[in-house]
């Protein structure tokens, strides 16, 4: 036998206290890291936008468009090689509307422009070989040659069950109607901020059979030459329209993401508070059960000390015992997060890329886990440590 | 023969919140080495506190006390703990055994004080409990022992590091008649074979008449 052992046995003195205080910090640190993960994730979808690529958009906000005209000026200044389009399109599935996936419309370039960022796993093939528009993959023949046809997310076909070549039907909320497509391509990402869980299609058929022509845009995305230039380019782009009717903002790829962020406003800031506010909630758990501990073993701790254990030993051992529980369930809880959370794949419909949690978040749960074991402990062990020995013989148990 | 315990002029006050309680008052005793002590009195007569002072499990408010040479009334804390896992053995009346360790885990417990390999403490740990008949019960968690058994398990404990002196409170005052005169045939041999000083609180006027003399307390001073 041995100090450390003497600390197990104790833990195994009240298996099922032991346990449930185990679980009730591993489910704390679980949720700890979990509402952690979701902050980890938004934070990494800024993080992963790419450094080549502008952002433009209304001034005013994401949702007032802009002209179609503006396409070519943009391409026309120095250093933007393609201008993409791109526009949220908003429909639902008809057949269950609260199965909801993102659809945007896009144009030729913003394929050619994202291309690094995915691969294909199924495409159709052409019923008549053609080329495809400059700069994109040869295998989206059989897409380019259709008005209707889309291209879907990996994670999305398996969610819903689809198969290459099946044709879908979305309801549009913001363009009135059922809207027909066919799938011809599937992708995966090759970058984690690029979601599997979205529907791409041609701007073309949205703006013949939406807008009537008009041809009105949501963000235009500016693939650039040389990154370096990006904030020159940026402020070049905005003087233009400046005057205009719908004056921009052009920003990194990173700050567009930033901003689409701060959209959900103080959700970061509550889950920290909920966060913490159960983390909490099971340090009093822990507590409590050490303190119960405590008083149920006092006679013993005086038995410990009159054999010769110095005060610090029993300091010590008390404060085993309660590190030992809670680190043991703050390690599960954490790795529990880090495995179920990213194994879940769960990327908010495709608004944000696949749920992940830092090894840095699984890290402070961690911390807060032996924390929580400080804390709980402290007390008990204290008080174990300064016990006077004839008090605790005195007590009869 | 040398002296073991010398008590000088020693006092012991107890607070209760405003009020003083006194238990010693002056006491002076003399104990040789290898004696067998009775120490008998009324309840309150502060007997118990006596024990507790020379085994340095409380401090004296005022006076000495010198165990084999130490004055330990001027050890604190960890000093103090130190010498008492070396020089003390305890034999308390409720046994005292931790209940989730088995017989010999809790007669390794002082040994865990002191750098020794696991296998010599598992060696010391047997002898010991083959010394007080148990050698066939290691195993044995206390609950599966008998009251007598679990006195003898403690005895076993507070031999285990080889302290020159014993002390006993009420030893056998949670037995029946047999088992505590088996504990009381137990001490005896201790002091007569392996030459323990021994220090006993009793009221039993049988079990007294054990030991090689016996001190009276009454109301904190010696009566005889």
């Amino acid at each position: 036998m041995s100090i450390l052992s003497l600390v197990l046995v104790n833990l195994g003195r009240n298996k099922r206290r032991t346990i449930l205080t185990t679980l009730s910090v591993m489910v704390g640190v679980f949720l700890f890291c979990a509402l952690g993960g979701v902050l980890d994730t938004m934070n990494r979808s800024i993080q992963l936008g790419s450094l080549t690529r502008l952002v433009t958009r209304n001034k005013i906000s994401l949702v007032f468009p802009m002209p179609y005209s503006y396409r070519d000026r943009l391409a026309a200044v120095p250093g933007i090689r393609r201008v993409g389009i791109q526009n949220w399109f908003g429909g639902v599935d008809p057949k269950d509307p609260h199965n909801f996936f993102a659809q945007f419309a896009v144009d030729d370039n913003f394929l050619a422009i994202y291309r690094p960022d995915v691969e294909l796993v199924e495409y159709s093939t052409p019923q008549v070989e053609t080329g495809v528009p400059e700069g994109n993959d040869p295998r989206l023949a059989s897409f380019f040659q259709e008005q209707t046809a889309c291209i879907v997310g990996k994670q999305l076909m398996v969610k819903n069950g689809w198969k290459l070549g099946q044709t879908i039907t979305v309801s549009g909320t913001i363009y009135p109607g059922d809207w027909p497509m066919t799938i011809r391509a599937v992708y995966v990402a090759k970058r984690k901020n690029f979601g599997e869980q979205t529907v791409f299609f041609h701007f073309k058929y949205l703006d013949e059979k939406g807008m009537g022509g008009s041809k009105s845009i949501g963000i235009y995305v500016l693939d650039l030459a040389n990154p370096d230039q990006a904030a020159t380019i940026a402020k070049t782009v905005d003087a233009m329209f400046v005057n205009s009717s719908a004056a921009t903002l052009t920003e990194s790829e990173q700050a567009f993401q930033a901003g689409f962020i701060s959209m959900y406003g103080n959700v970061p800031f509550v889950l920290r508070v909920i966060g913490l506010a159960i983390v909490f909630a099971i340090l009093l758990v822990a507590a409590n059960t050490m303190m119960t501990t405590f008083r149920e073993r006092t006679s013993e701790f005086g038995v410990l000390k009159t054999l010769g254990f110095a005060d610090s030993t029993v300091f010590g051992i008390v404060l085993a015992e309660a590190a030992l529980i809670t680190l043991g369930g703050g390690i599960a809880g954490a790795l529990l997060a880090k495995l179920l959370i990213e194994g879940s794949g769960f990327s908010m419909n495709g608004f944000l890329p696949p749920m992940s949690v830092y090894w840095s978040t699984v890290l402070v749960g961690v911390g807060i886990a032996v924390l929580m074991g400080a804390v709980s402990g402290l007390i008990p062990a204290w008080r174990a440590a300064n016990l006077r020995i004839v008090d605790a013989l005195r007590r009869v148990d | 023969m040398p002296v073991e315990i010398e008590v000088r002029d020693v006092h012991k006050v107890y607070r209760r919140d405003t009020q003083e309680v006194p238990v010693l008052s002056g006491l002076s005793l003399q104990i040789q080495k290898g004696e067998y002590v009775a120490l008998m009195g009324p309840s309150g007569s502060g007997k118990t506190t006596l024990l507790n002072l020379i085994g340095g499990i409380d401090q004296p408010t005022r006076g000495s006390i010198e165990v084999s040479g130490t004055d330990i009334a001027k050890l604190r804390g960890a000093a103090l703990a130190k010498w008492r896992s070396r020089n003390i053995g305890f034999i308390f009346q409720l046994y005292n055994l931790i209940p989730v360790l088995s017989a010999i885990q809790n007669v390794e417990l002082p040994l865990l004080l002191v750098k020794m390999s696991g296998a010599e403490r598992k060696k010391r740990a047997t002898t010991a409990l083959e010394l007080v008949g148990l050698g066939d019960r290691l195993g044995h968690f206390p609950r599966q022992l008998s009251g007598g058994q679990e006195q003898r398990v403690a005895i076993a404990r507070a031999l285990v590091s080889d302290p020159e002196l014993l002390l006993a409170d009420e030893p056998t005052g949670d037995l029946d008649r047999k088992s505590g005169g088996e504990i009381l045939d137990l001490l005896s041999r201790l002091n007569k074979e392996f030459k323990k000083t021994i220090v006993m609180v009793t009221h039993d006027p049988h079990a007294a008449e054990r030991a090689d003399r016996m001190v009276h307390l009454d109301k904190g001073v010696l009566s005889n």
